[in-house]
């Protein structure tokens, strides 16, 4: 049989051939294999590697909002003892990469254009002597000729249509809003939201004659290195990253971004290897934000609950020309029926650090939004919020009519209703509490749209019989360690330990990078492809055709029962194939996402207004489950995303001069242990072969995808407030609060 | 960090020379560190006071005697404490984390500098940081900010929960300086901003810590109640620690205090006034809070924490009377 | 060692520190922090250094058996001390029960909070033998019992971006359950 091994992915592979395997990895819940490195430290992160004569920048960064750089004063510091540099280079950016970019950003650092980015690096021998030196770099300024306003909300601010996407209008909403039996009209917020990985941005820049290696902290290395060589002026071949480890990601680590780039400038003019680690206050004030929004929802329904109108409008932020909006409305667009529909965002043109790709860009404040704005509706008509989404499923795209590749929401909606216990919540508010409690229950919808980009990878199988796995793809704690070597073994027929993967280094093929939950599904079918290669070549040597071809345990055997171990067959010889794959025909033929629902309880103080999360239950449908112990952390992690949404995070922006204020972890509040209560996952096998040669859609971002709807509508049910601005902090709750009191059981 | 000298004192006059000739007295560090590697804090010499055996707990009469440098950690754990004034225990294992604990010091604790962001990045206008420069939280973002004891120079809270508990258990702050020995009452130790807001206590330079001492215990119920934006390791936006006796259905006898609300820890004895020898009702906690907040002062951001107050007070009046 | 009192009161302490059993020397840079000194001197890197400001608990390490922000310290101060990092805890070939446990529930994703977080496990299983109560204990007297609510509160220190929490502390129960603590 003729291998369909065309880059292009045009049309559904079904012969969903991982399901004809014998080896029984794929889907396992193995634990990583790097786990051991990482629970003993010994896994190297970028900061970390030890290179000779390396020497420690610290990077410098405007106290003033907008204008020009018009003097360094570079000798006071230069005196001091151990400085060796003081960089402001032209080359240097003032605004970092968006995801996929493959191309410089922003650059000339000299021109501010927000408050606290970049202007200068500092270089000494130690890192003690680099940052008090960077806190000494006096440096005058020049005022802006034409200031962008600091206030998406206030006057003066210039607001465009995004450049790269366009409204979706159908029909009459307006009308529909008139004649709807039931309909509601609302605005909610949501705030800046800062990605907070764990691990502060770090690269150290090394020069080999005129090639530059970089060890970074990056997720999409082969576009990182285009960018990088962008702004160095160099060509992309000369430039090699290595981030076999990157201490989380979430967006902020999709493009290159100031301290990779000056440290490459710092180590060019020192002619020495120089590292640049962003402080933890730095990578809050430079590097990505998560745009505020600010959306207004209008659903209209018919007497039965149907939707006949649905709009959602967004207004979001972003620095002058800059082009990511977040695209609020993207799941919007297929979620629920409404025919009638107007779904459009546009963009405030602020002073305020870049805006660009956080966790789950588009679905993580839109679905909150409209699965909050479902929960008034439901409530409107008067029918279980369960319900509402089930009537609202349409058949195809709305407007676009567009089908569906598959889809888990009704299935998600009752296996969570059944393990959640949905029954025992009560329709009306404040029907429930335990001592200074109340206490309620509230449920959303889940999805997350799918996305496949280029990937390749390079699979070996050893003259051994052992098989090594080889891409630039990123594990950002992702687990595609775990998923290539399963997807490896599963289709070489070799237990796990047979199958080594090795990652994060360009000098490898170029996988998808991490982001936007297309690793897995991009980069795990380029190594499915190269396997499938490999297995033509094992069934040519066996006399077989590739499809009776049975691999298991190193052992190889034909339909006739003909066996060989695999050493034997490969006779002394590697087998090399290198699998690559590109979006195609069916990532416009079909609707593809990842589905599934939330169902939280909360318990929210009668007399103060602090929530807490008591506990949550997930089930999501993401086609096949490469790993489920690693595809339920993806699951977890989303929903304490959802929590901090819902509760707790915000970037407080001072609107005088667009500064951030809580520029902290102590004062930008990711959840802690204590905040996160026990949590359900429930996976929901599926296949999807429009997604995806493997039959699976991306998992990492699904969690958090409506996740904070469900909790603010568990609050709502709890103790009859309904907070339309997110995160739903106590001073927003306690002027609605009944009087605690009288409502005391 | 600036650069800086650092030498070690084995005992408390050798620490006390160093300070009197300019030493910045280091201890746990967990604030002093944090604000020199900001450079909000730049002493030029830092002498060590670790070693200097101020880290023990003993009972002295009736009450207790807390050295300087007795850890967070080892005085929220000793049973003593834990036993007679529980009060103490609470508010310190409410604040933090377990690491920082361990290092902060019952001393240490007490100086405690403000949260305030405008106070902590050297970019921004901040009488408490740099005399002179302005107030930039005045009209900022101003969300953990003071609503009581606040003046046209400072908006700061002290932002600390130990504190808060010494206050409404009568503790005395003993101190060693170039003046010989004080016994400083917590209600007297940290300074209002008024005009000066660059000093946060009435500690003289050269002045050290060296105990804490609470009086005898009241027997009474005590409870200390933070409300905070996340469930853990977060500043109060309000904390309430009271110190309660019941008899016959009355309230005999009251200390109140509270966190976060003002720009010290807070006591005003007029709210205590009102709640002894009266039957506890949420009208009376509605009292005691309108009494308390009477001169309550918002600035935007941080409004909600004047109903806020009243809410966690009557929560905690409700908890501590109860049966 | 910088000094320049007159009083010759001022000792110089003992100016090394015994790390994971080694005796090292302590910086001569007093504004070198214990993290800086453990990374970037004795390439000890699975500390981590998330915020540098006691804010994450990724640079977790224990100091005479307690658990401290190694961020927070200047290393000077720690002449004499007993340091032990995950390093000591144990080595990938030979995991000591709480790494395997963490491996075993996936307790932890990216892998950067990890180090401080079993740092701080380690510590609090101490400090529940000990019997030391927490915020969330009900009568600060008694002693705890390792509910989750309180292994929850004790975790508190250390973030995880990734949102491993509820593995981290089934990882936890495991090892509690395993050993009998408290």
């Amino acid at each position: 049989m003729h291998l369909p091994l065309s880059d292009m992915y045009n049309q559904p592979d079904e012969r969903n051939r991982l399901d004809h395997m014998r080896q029984g990895v794929i889907g396992k819940p193995l634990d990583r294999p790097e786990g051991p490195l990482k629970v003993s430290g010994t896994a190297t992160y970028a900061a970390e590697w030890r290179i000779a004569g390396c020497v420690d920048g610290v990077l410098v960064l405007a106290s003033i909002a907008q204008g020009q750089v018009s003097a360094i004063h570079r000798d006071d510091v230069l005196a001091r003892e151990g400085v060796l540099a003081v960089i402001a280079d032209p080359a240097m950016t003032r605004r970092s990469a968006q995801g996929m970019a493959a191309k410089a950003p922003q650059q000339d650092a000299a021109r501010v254009e927000y408050f606290g980015q970049p202007v200068a690096l500092v270089v000494a021998q130690t890192f003690e002597q680099a940052r008090d030196a960077a806190l000494a770099l006096r440096i005058d300024y020049t005022d802006a000729s034409d200031p962008a306003p600091f206030d998406p909300h206030g006057s003066g601010v210039k607001v465009e249509a995004p450049s790269d996407s366009k409204p979706v209008e159908g029909g009459d909403l307006d009308q529909a809003m008139e004649t709807a039996a039931f309909s509601i009209d609302v605005e909610y917020e949501t705030p800046g939201h800062a990605s907070a990985a764990m691990e502060p941005h770090a690269t150290i820049a090394q020069w080999q004659g005129d090639n530059l290696v970089l060890h970074g902290s990056y997720q999409m290395l082969a576009y990182n290195v285009k960018e990088i060589a962008d702004c160095l002026g160099i060509a992309a071949d000369k430039v090699r990253i290595i981030a076999p480890y990157v201490g989380g990601g979430f967006g902020s680590k999709l493009g290159i971004t100031h301290e990779a780039v000056s440290a490459a400038i710092a180590a060019r003019e020192l002619g020495r290897p120089v590292r640049v680690v962003m402080t933890r206050q730095q990578v809050f004030q430079t590097v990505m934000r998560r745009s505020e929004t600010r959306q207004r929802v209008r659903l209209a329904a018919d007497p039965a609950g149907r939707l006949i109108g649905l709009g959602h409008e967004a207004l979001v932020s972003n620095l002058p020309g800059e082009k990511f909006a977040e695209p609020v409305t993207q799941a919007t667009e297929f979620l629920y029926g409404g025919e009638n529909r107007l779904l459009k965002v546009e963009v405030a043109r602020i002073s305020r650090l870049t805006a660009g790709s956080v966790r789950a860009p588009g679905e993580a404040v839109g679905m909150q939004v409209l699965e909050a704005a479902m929960d008034e509706l439901a409530e409107k008509i008067g029918i279980d919020p369960i319900d509402l989404r089930k009537r609202n499923l349409p058949a195809t795209v709305p407007v676009e009519g567009t089908p569906y590749s598959s889809r888990m929401l009704t299935q998600a909606l009752e296996e969570g209703v059944k393990a959640f216990g949905w029954s025992a919540r009560q329709t009306r508010p404040c029907q429930t509490r335990e001592g200074e409690w109340w206490i309620g229950m509230g449920m959303a919808s889940a999805a997350r749209v799918n996305m496949m980009v280029p990937a390749q990878a390079r699979v070996t199988l050893r003259a051994d019989g052992s098989a090594l796995v080889e891409t630039d793809q990123t594990d950002i704690g992702t687990g595609t360690y775990a998923i290539l070597g399963q997807i490896a073994g599963e289709m070489l027929g070799l237990p796990i330990a047979q199958v080594t993967v090795t990652l994060g280094d360009t000098a490898f093929p170029a996988g998808a990078g991490s982001g936007g939950s297309f690793g897995a599904i991009s980069t795990g079918s380029a190594v499915m492809r190269a396997c499938e290669a490999i297995r033509e070549t094992l069934a040519k040597r066996l006399g077989c055709d590739e499809t009776d071809l049975a691999l298991k345990d190193g052992s190889a055997s034909g339909p006739g029962g003909e066996s060989r171990g695999l050493p034997d067959l490969l006779d002394g010889h590697d087998l090399v194939e290198t699998g690559s794959i590109k979006p195609g025909k069916t990532a416009k033929e079909f609707s593809q996402a990842s589905y599934g629902a939330f169902f939280a309880e909360v318990a929210v103080h009668a007399f103060t207004g602090e929530v807490r999360v008591r506990r949550m239950t997930g089930a999501f449908g993401f086609g096949r489950v490469l790993n489920a112990k690693t595809a339920r952390s993806q699951c977890l992690g989303g929903m304490v995303w959802g929590i901090g949404s819902a509760l707790t995070e915000e970037l407080a922006f001072d609107t005088r001069d667009g500064h951030l204020v809580n520029h902290d972890l102590a004062e930008y509040h990711v959840p802690v242990h204590a905040d996160v209560p026990a949590i359900e996952v429930i996976l929901l096998e599926e296949r999807d072969a429009a997604a995806s040669p493997l039959q699976a859609k991306g998992v990492g971002e699904l969690g958090i995808c409506g996740a904070a709807g469900a909790i603010a509508n568990a609050v709502y049910n709890a103790c009859g407030v309904r907070v339309r601005s997110f995160p739903l902090t106590l001073d927003k709750i306690i002027p609605a609060l009944p009087d605690p009191f009288a409502s005391a059981v | 960090m600036k650069a800086f000298t650092l030498d070690h004192a084995p005992n408390a006059d050798t620490a006390l020379a160093a300070m009197g000739q300019g030493a910045t007295a280091i201890a746990g560090g967990t604030n002093l560190v944090d604000l020199m590697k900001l450079q909000v804090a730049t002493p030029e010499r830092l002498v060590s006071i670790r070693r200097t055996g101020l880290d023990t707990i003993g009972y002295d009469g009736d009450g207790l005697r807390i050295g300087a440098l007795v850890t967070n950690a080892d005085c929220a754990a000793d049973m003593r404490v834990r036993q007679d004034w529980p009060l103490l225990s609470q508010a310190i294992l409410a604040g933090a984390s377990p690491q920082l604990r361990n290092r902060a010091t019952t001393g240490g604790n007490l100086c405690q500098r403000t949260r305030c962001g405008y106070f902590t990045d050297t970019t921004q206008a901040c009488n408490k940081r740099e005399p002179g420069t302005g107030c930039a939280a005045r009209e900022g973002f101003n969300r953990i900010h003071a609503v009581l004891g606040t003046s046209e120079a400072c908006i700061a809270t002290y932002p600390g929960d130990m504190a808060v508990a010494l206050l409404a258990l009568d503790a005395v702050v003993l101190t060693q300086g170039p003046f010989g020995l004080r016994q400083i009452p917590l209600a007297m130790f940290h300074r209002e901003p008024g005009e000066d807001p660059s000093r946060d206590n009435v500690l003289q330079p050269g002045e050290l810590i060296t105990a804490v001492k609470l009086p005898a215990p009241t027997g009474g119920r005590q409870v200390y109640r933070k409300v905070r934006d996340r469930a853990s390791y977060a500043f109060a936006l309000v904390s309430v620690a009271v110190d309660l006796t019941m008899e016959q259905g009355r309230i005999a006898r009251c200390a109140l205090a509270f966190g976060s609300l003002g720009t010290v820890p807070w006591r005003d004895p007029a709210v205590e006034a009102v709640l002894v020898g009266e039957v506890p009702s949420p009208a009376l906690f509605a009292q005691a809070a309108e009494i308390l907040l009477r001169d309550a002062r918002g600035f935007g951001a941080n409004d909600f924490k004047i109903p806020l107050a009243a809410r966690a007070l009557a929560a905690t009046l409700a908890q501590a009377t109860k049966g | 060692m910088a000094t320049n009192l007159a009083t010759a009161q001022l000792t110089a302490p003992d100016s090394t520190a015994n790390v994971n059993g080694t005796q090292h020397a302590l910086p001569t840079d007093p504004r070198r922090t214990l993290l800086d000194w453990l990374r970037d001197d004795l390439g000890l890197t699975g500390t981590k250094k998330g915020c540098d400001h006691g804010q994450c608990g990724a640079c977790t390490v224990l100091v005479d058996g307690r658990r401290i922000n190694a961020c927070l310290s200047l290393a000077a101060l720690h002449g004499g001390d007993t340091i032990e990092t995950i390093e000591g805890i144990g080595t990938p070939d030979v995991l000591a029960p709480l790494q395997r446990a963490f491996v075993t529930h996936d307790g932890f994703q990216c892998g950067y909070c990890t180090p401080g977080q079993i740092c701080s496990a380690k510590a609090l299983m101490e400090e529940l033998a000990q019997g030391w109560p927490s915020a969330v204990s009900a009568d600060v007297a008694a002693h705890p019992t390792p509910t989750p609510d309180e292994l929850r509160e004790r975790m508190s220190g250390n973030l995880c971006r990734c949102g491993a929490y509820a593995n981290i502390i089934a990882a936890l129960e495991d090892v509690i359950a395993a050993e009998d603590v408290a």
